[in-house]
């Protein structure tokens, strides 16, 4: 018992070590970086959501730790907390890097195509499965021939 | 509709129309990658709306060996310079070095250091050779979220007054010089 104590110390140490572990990765996107209003937080992190990050390309700025992407954050919150609205920041990013950063694209003649693809897949397989039914489904078969019926004929009486 | 069994015609129609769509996606992706050799097309270009703009506005501290420089210069420009955002830490900025280097005697390029520790950049062109008439430092990197920078190497070839005529988010090449840069640059100065 003496003798297994050290090792018993060691193992106890290691498990507080990992037990504190997830606040040290936590701490690497700083928490400071949050606005002290909850409402406020909550607000901005709902526009950087729908912000793009342009290093990473398919994540939100809120989701990224590109470089780029934390002074995106930042800049959001300085705009959230001077009383911007949703759509004066939105706008702000915009005129500085096109509709890209937007994950969800705005209806425009470019993405027309894409805003109505569903209506537009569902209209088709509407438009597919109607044409298909309509069509007659009893097929008046070619009737058989002399050797056939004689085939058949002979089959079924074996049974 | 008419006799069965369905008319050959209607028939090859169907059997030509998953062969025309795959053709027609074939070559839509060929234009693609060959676009992306030529550098006619790039995937990852974020179509910044800079172009034809005058610059934003801002004002940016020296960075040694040279002087920092404000909106207000670049909009009383008489003659295009190039504007170059670059890092110490950014290889394709190292890699583009010796071409801006042999275009300074051409076209005046002003630099501006990236997030980059004053001494970092400083080392960088002294290692790299200067090709800077002005260099700013934006030390927290946010007068270029004003000019929509996405990354460094960025280059802006700006007009009398001001105006942003050009843009590329990617390494400036021989190709580009001889074949955009210069000729626009030089329709500006007339």
């Amino acid at each position: 018992m003496k003798t297994h104590s050290p090792r018993r110390y060691g193992v106890i140490a290691l498990l507080v070590c990992l037990l504190f572990a997830p606040l040290v990765a936590m701490a690497v996107d700083d928490p400071s970086e949050m606005l002290p209003d909850p409402a406020q937080e909550q607000r901005a992190e709902a526009i950087g959501s729908q912000l793009r990050c342009l290093v990473c390309q398919n994540e939100s700025i809120e989701d990224s730790s590109a470089d780029l992407a934390r002074d995106l954050r930042h800049v959001v919150r300085e705009h959230v907390a001077r009383g911007e609205s949703n759509r004066q920041i939105m706008d702000w990013m915009v005129n500085r890097y096109g509709n890209f950063i937007r994950l969800k694209p705005p209806l425009t003649i470019g993405t027309l195509l894409l805003w109505v693809m569903p209506l537009l897949a569902l209209c088709i397989g509407i438009g597919v499965a109607w044409w298909t039914f309509r069509r007659p489904r009893t097929v008046t078969p070619t009737p058989l021939t002399d050797e056939e019926r004689r085939r058949l004929s002979d089959l079924t009486e074996t049974r | 509709m008419n006799g069965q069994p369905s008319s050959p015609t209607r028939r090859r129609l169907l059997m030509a129309a998953p062969l025309v769509v795959a053709g027609g996606v074939g070559v839509g992706f060929w234009r693609m990658l060959s676009g992306m050799t030529k550098g006619s097309f790039d995937p990852h270009d974020i179509h910044a709306p800079a172009l034809n703009r005058p610059v934003p506005d801002f004002a940016l501290p020296d960075q040694a060996p040279g002087q920092g420089f404000s909106a207000q210069d670049l909009r009383a420009l008489k003659s295009p310079v190039l504007v170059n955002y670059f890092a110490s830490w950014c290889i394709p900025c190292v890699a583009e070095m010796p071409v801006l280097n042999a275009l300074k005697e051409r076209l005046p390029i002003w630099g501006i250091a990236y997030k980059d520790k004053p001494e970092h950049a400083l080392g960088f062109v002294q290692r790299a050779g200067n090709p800077y008439a002005r260099i700013a430092a934006d030390r927290d990197g946010l007068a270029a979220i004003d000019w929509g920078v996405s990354g460094v190497p960025e280059t802006f070839l700006i007009g009398p007054g001001g105006v942003i005529r050009w843009h590329t988010a990617s390494p400036i090449t021989e190709t580009m010089i001889t074949n955009t840069i210069m000729p626009l640059a030089d329709s500006l100065k007339s």
